[in-house]
């Protein structure tokens, strides 16, 4: 069975280290925060400025002046620091976070990320995606290993405007978990019951053997 | 000479012009100029640029102003809440340049900060870069964004004194520091105006040097994704 969202964020919970300030991005990367290891201690950031992101409030506990980078209301920890935008970006660009994990459309073999419009249908802006991928220390990606008709979002080339070029070092999909090495992607484990053959069909992009990649 | 107005429109009344570029504060709908934005619907005033991360939702923040056709132009990062401004920019109405959110908040603090332009890995690559001098530092190639210097900037803080010292609540600091900085002329609206000295000088956000005008008032504070978690039953 290919791993569902929850399996997905659970296994993109295990590349946190402890110690690590840790961006996750909207969508299923938010999952990852029920999915931090007991023994791992990881600060994580909300863009618009905060460091130290605690849970959703209890009911009737919400407050306006306190929101996620998704707009959701959140709470703060004993250990929470508050800042602007110019200097949450400036610890983002500055390479102070250790790991952004991030939703995809579209990944091509060489580590180009496309995850923020679709001409003419999606037009929302790209959000703080682009900064966090030219900043960040290391960028994993959790997304459908495949599109609802069944086409790779593992691609040669990306099809839809970049995000960032040769920004991803690691992709979490349903089927598995790939690395972007030399020459293509490398595979790194494969999810419970999914043989290789499978995920090797479910892709476009070039798969590097692991001799190869060394 | 008081930094204190009676009201929003007080404060606008003799900036405000056709065509101008604005900068204002707040993330969503999270410490928006609300007091102000309002004010400026109400002046009628037309063809704004506006540069903020967002764009408000269709009936509150900035969204009024665009239901009243008041903007020309948005600079913004992201803008996935509102259909009346898919609508307006869809059918050519209002011009729109993304910036990345980061690129976007720099731009403005350089701008207060007298720099007039900066070098960023952001948006190399891709769409973002295309036009923009490229340049090499050890290796790596960045892209030259320039910094933007408002007409006006409109922020919202949590307290101010007299004197024009704000204190910020939470992540409603956001963009307002930055946009504050950039305007060559800042209107602060607050809920409350405390006598200086009330605000301890080691705990001031934004000195009041970056801020002209003060307005106080009630504000709505609206959230928009309402995100709670269930109470454990013991």
């Amino acid at each position: 069975m290919p791993w569902d969202r929850n399996q997905m964020a659970a296994r993109a919970g295990r590349e946190l280290q402890d110690g690590w300030y840790v961006n996750l991005g909207i969508g299923i990367p938010t999952l990852v925060a029920n999915y931090i290891p007991k023994d791992v201690s990881v600060t994580l950031q909300s863009e618009n400025g905060m460091l130290g992101m605690g849970p959703f409030p209890f009911e009737g506990e919400e407050d306006a002046d306190l929101i996620n980078a998704g707009k959701q209301t959140i709470t703060e920890l004993p250990q929470t620091a508050y800042f602007d935008s110019a200097t949450s970006f400036a610890m983002i660009r500055g390479g102070k976070i250790a790991m952004a994990i991030l939703g995809a459309m579209e990944v091509s073999e060489n580590g180009d990320l496309a995850n923020w419009t679709i001409p003419g249908k999606l037009v929302k802006g790209m959000g703080g995606a682009m900064d966090l991928v030219a900043g960040v220390g290391r960028v994993v990606v959790i997304m459908d290993h495949t599109n609802k008709v069944g086409d790779s979002k593992l691609l040669k080339a990306c099809t839809l405007p970049l995000t960032g070029q040769g920004v991803v070092d690691r992709i979490i999909t349903n089927l598995g978990v790939l690395d972007v090495v030399k020459g293509g992607l490398k595979i790194i484990e494969l999810a419970d019951g999914v043989s290789e053959e499978e995920l090797r069909r479910a892709t476009e992009a070039t798969i590097v053997n692991a001799k190869e990649a060394e | 000479m008081s930094k204190v107005q009676a009201s929003a429109a007080d404060a606008l009344a003799d900036v405000i012009r056709d065509s101008m570029f604005i900068a204002a504060g707040g993330f969503g709908l999270c410490g928006i100029p609300e007091l102000l934005i309002d004010a400026l619907r109400q002046s009628g005033v037309r063809d704004l640029t506006i540069a903020s991360n967002n764009c408000g939702v269709d009936d509150f923040g900035l969204g009024v102003l665009l239901a009243n056709r008041q903007i020309k132009k948005m600079i913004s990062s992201y803008v996935g809440e509102n259909s009346e401004f898919m609508r307006q920019y869809l059918s050519g109405e209002l011009e729109l340049e993304f910036n990345p959110q980061g690129t976007l908040a720099e731009r403005l603090r350089a701008g207060g900060a007298g720099i007039p332009g900066f070098y960023t890995r952001t948006g190399v690559g891709t769409v973002i870069a295309e036009g923009k001098e490229h340049k090499e530092f050890e290796g790596k190639t960045f892209i030259l964004e320039r910094a933007l210097v408002a007409d006006l900037a409109i922020v919202k803080a949590w307290k101010a004194d007299t004197s024009g010292n704000l204190v910020f609540r939470k992540t409603a600091r956001n963009f307002n520091v930055p946009a504050a900085t950039c305007g060559k002329i800042c209107i602060a609206e607050v809920e409350q105006i405390v006598p200086v000295g009330s605000i301890d000088p080691d705990h001031v956000h934004l000195p009041g040097i970056y801020v002209h005008r003060l307005v106080e008032g009630k504000h709505e504070k609206r959230i928009e994704q309402r995100t709670v978690r269930e109470r454990e039953v013991a």
